[in-house]
């Protein structure tokens, strides 16, 4: 017994020696995060779907957002993972028996848990990300402790079909998503509408393959982790012609990025994030479609801290700069500067309402 | 090679020996080292000390302690043992008794969550364990628990019945939807001799696609919601609870209870579970003395599906009371490793399967409470696997005596 102690106290040396480099980097960290010590005691929390923080996705702008929060407004965090729909309940729970003073849900599965957790604790903020809150049947619900945090993307993804279609050489561009739910399928109503107006403007044709907005009907991949299903995806888009495609599946569309290098001389619309800081595949991402979940996570954060919670949803669009279009990066030359100007004009005309992106996925 | 993973192939009662000999006291002493229980434990033991050693590497204190190890050496040891005993601490609190909770309720209410938990677990593995009896791999119990969550969910709010009547309908319904499930791979195994590995592999797939289809279908959801989700059972179907709110402890797990008694008394005490255990035995031996390996073969997956669908229909009707894609969680594959820890036997999946929800249910504290990831609760389980496949490695880091039986055998 006494030699598997000593062997085990051996192996804690040799680790303790080998992790001394990582010692230092976290040294740095924990420095970091303790800089905004302030002596505020709110306490903000956030519980995952089971995609989990890194998928390069909506998890892990939403904790990017929770980390600024403790960093820039001196706040307390806690933090917890699903691995599956039966955590939910669970997690959310030990959130509100540690008191936090606002839990944050991440994605449309945990619609019902936050709600029943706003309804059962009126005295604790809730919000939920991605998702509105609504009955049995659908219909929407207001509660008065609980805030939906909501993008409209469908007004960025409309600027970028547009520019998709005019730098379009083969006349086809495509698109696919992840799941079939409002909050995927948002991107492609945007997107098919913004192909859709550069034909009109244009006198073109240029073709959406991969979604069919008035059937409400697509290209899924089925979930939002399996990359080589993006690939397969993408490979079927590409010889059908496209050569522009927007892969609306979170870390899926990096296997998306990999098929369209392969290809060549096919483009991608990256989603969520600036694809040209966040992937490796900068020099094929002619624009992306971003969503500032962060940002948002952080503001709601600002408000409940000033005691400002209020139960109005947020909604991310154009004007309040909640969605928006990245810069066109490596591809600042070959769009042309035309299509340049008539994306600003059609920003203008959103922002001020002069013209609407429909979608029935839009958030109510 | 399926009988030799099933580690409880009816073992025959020991042969006269020598050692037998040596009087009852030492080869009862031998049988408690060198029996399977014990490597079981030990396994434990040492999985929650490898977790320890994770839970120390992933903690930033102690990486900075382990940095001025040489100048603060107890300094180290202090924030390592302080920073495991927390994590673990949080585990315990979380799975068993919170000492620190704000009410007696919330006090007892986690050792009530791992029974939670561990009902679908015990219920899967005991269909699991069972076909490890019969010498089958049914690596189908994801995919059994799907279509019995399915089944039962869905005539838990498709159709209207009084009270109690209403669940009992939906659990049958779950029931019948795991076994014909399973039913398909027994058959396939049985007529054509198709590995039931592979096809059970391939039903987990088909489960889980065609609940992502049936999500969309509003027919099939009852709801508007745009969301691949159904709509709430009604009241009528669910499971009722065994204690008040905040309780969740429900009906489920005395279905779970009752279930490891019917598969013992199965298993132990009739002639089906006798034809069930020959064939995995021997199922050469078992044909030439009259049982027919197909007809087994058919049968034990159907009662294992049946199981396994009784789990989905737990999960349904007594915590989620609702469809979801994810609704089968990874049920279907700790259930393989609840076996494997049960000794295929009902008992032992009965504990074994309180033990993995109680892992469940202390994961969510140890993580919200001291940000250990939760990652570290799987490792413990899988290392807890690997040390049972290779009770060998046990007993040598345990420097056990290697058992007598096997030694004959060797």
């Amino acid at each position: 017994m006494s030699a598997v102690c000593n062997q085990k106290r051996e192996d804690v040396k040799k680790l303790a020696s080998a992790v001394s480099m990582i010692a230092a980097s976290a040294l740095v960290l924990s420095a970091c995060g303790s800089g905004g010590d302030s002596s505020s005691d709110y306490l903000a929390c956030m519980v995952s779907d089971s995609g989990g923080w890194d998928d390069q996705s909506f998890n892990q702008s939403g904790k990017e957002g929770l980390e600024n929060a403790v960093k820039n407004l001196g706040i307390e965090e806690k933090d917890a993972e699903s691995q599956g729909d039966a955590d939910f309940k669970p997690n959310v729970d030990n959130m509100v028996q540690a008191g936090c003073n606002l839990t944050f849900g991440v994605g449309f599965l945990l619609e019902d848990t936050i709600q029943e957790a706003a309804e059962a604790n009126p005295d604790l903020n809730f919000a939920l990300i991605d998702s509105t809150f609504s009955d049995a049947d659908g219909k929407p619900v207001t509660l008065d402790n609980a805030k939906a945090v909501v993008f409209n993307t469908a007004e960025a993804a409309y600027l970028a079909g547009y520019v998709a279609a005019a730098t379009s050489e083969s006349g086809k561009v495509g698109t696919f998503g992840g799941i079939q739910i409002p909050s995927v399928t948002i991107f492609m109503d945007g997107f098919a509408d913004g192909v859709d107006k550069f034909n009109e403007d244009n006198k073109e044709d240029v073709k959406l393959l991969g979604w069919n907005k008035e059937k409400q009907d697509g290209s899924f991949s089925g979930d939002f982790e399996n990359q080589g299903q993006g690939q397969e995806l993408t490979k079927q888009l590409i010889s059908q012609g496209a050569d522009v495609i927007m892969p609306v599946a979170g870390p899926v569309g990096l296997g998306a990025a990999a098929a369209a290098k392969d290809a060549g001389d096919v483009n991608l619309v990256w989603v969520d994030s600036d694809g040209y800081e966040s992937t490796e595949y900068g020099d094929i991402i002619l624009t992306s479609v971003v969503k500032q979940i962060s940002q948002a996570v952080e503001d709601t954060i600002k408000e409940g801290t000033e005691d400002n919670f209020s139960n109005e949803p947020y909604v991310g669009t154009l004007e309040n700069e909640g969605v928006g279009l990245a810069p066109y990066h490596d591809f600042e030359d070959e769009v042309p500067e035309d299509v340049k100007k008539k994306v600003e004009e059609l920003k203008k005309q959103i922002v001020d309402g002069s013209l609407t992106v429909e979608s029935e996925s839009t958030p109510k | 090679m399926t009988t030799d993973i099933s580690p409880a192939a009816p073992s025959p009662a020991p042969p006269p020996s020598v050692e037998a000999e040596d009087g009852k006291q030492q080869s009862l002493l031998q049988e408690i080292l060198s029996g399977s229980w014990l490597v079981s434990l030990l396994a434990v033991v040492v999985a929650l000390l490898l977790g320890g050693v994770l839970i120390a590497v992933s903690n930033a204190e102690v990486v900075a302690a382990a940095e001025n190890f040489f100048a603060a050496p107890g300094e180290f040891f202090s924030t390592l043992f302080q920073t495991v005993g927390n994590a673990y601490s949080a585990l315990f609190r979380g799975a068993v008794f919170d000492w620190e909770a704000r009410t007696t309720e919330r006090a007892i209410r986690p050792l009530t969550e791992s029974m939670v938990s561990g009902t679908p677990l015990i219920l899967t593995g005991l269909g699991i364990a069972l076909a490890f009896r019969c010498g089958l791999f049914n690596i189908g119990g994801q995919g059994q628990v799907i279509l019995g969550a399915t089944i039962a969910g869905f005539l838990g709010y498709a159709i209207s019945l009084p009270p109690i009547v209403h669940m009992l309908i939906a659990v049958i319904g779950g029931i019948v939807g795991g076994a014909i499930w399973a039913g398909i791979a027994g058959v396939l195994k049985a007529r054509t001799g198709a590995n039931e590995v592979i096809v059970t592999i391939m039903l987990n797939s088909i489960a889980g696609y065609a609940l992502g289809y049936l999500l969309k279908q509003n027919w099939f959801t009852h709801t508007n919601s745009a969301n691949p989700q159904s709509r709430v059972i009604d009241d009528s179907s669910q499971m009722f609870l065994l204690l008040p709110p905040p309780f969740r402890l429900h009906f489920g797990f005395i279905i779970a209870i009752l279930a490891t008694i019917f598969v013992w008394w199965l298993l132990e005490r009739s002639t089906i579970g006798f034809e069930f255990k020959a064939v995995g035995a021997n199922p050469h031996a078992a044909r030439t003395a009259g049982i027919s390996v197909s007809k087994v073969t058919v049968t034990v997956m159907i009662v294992a599906g049946a199981l396994a669908g009784l789990g989905g229909a737990a999960q349904v009707l007594g915590t989620e009371f609702k469809l979801t894609g994810g609704i089968s969680g990874s049920i279907g594959f700790d259930a393989i490793t609840v076996a494997l820890l049960g000794r295929s036997k009902p008992l032992g999946t009965l504990l074994a399967g309180l033990l993995f929800g109680a892992f469940k249910a202390g994961g969510y504290l140890m993580q919200s409470q001291t940000g250990t990831p939760i990652d570290i609760v799987l490792v413990v389980q899988s290392v807890i696997v690997l040390l049972i496949a290779a009770p060998p490695l046990v007993r040598s880091i345990f420097r056990l005596p290697t058992p007598v039986l096997k030694r004959k055998e060797d």
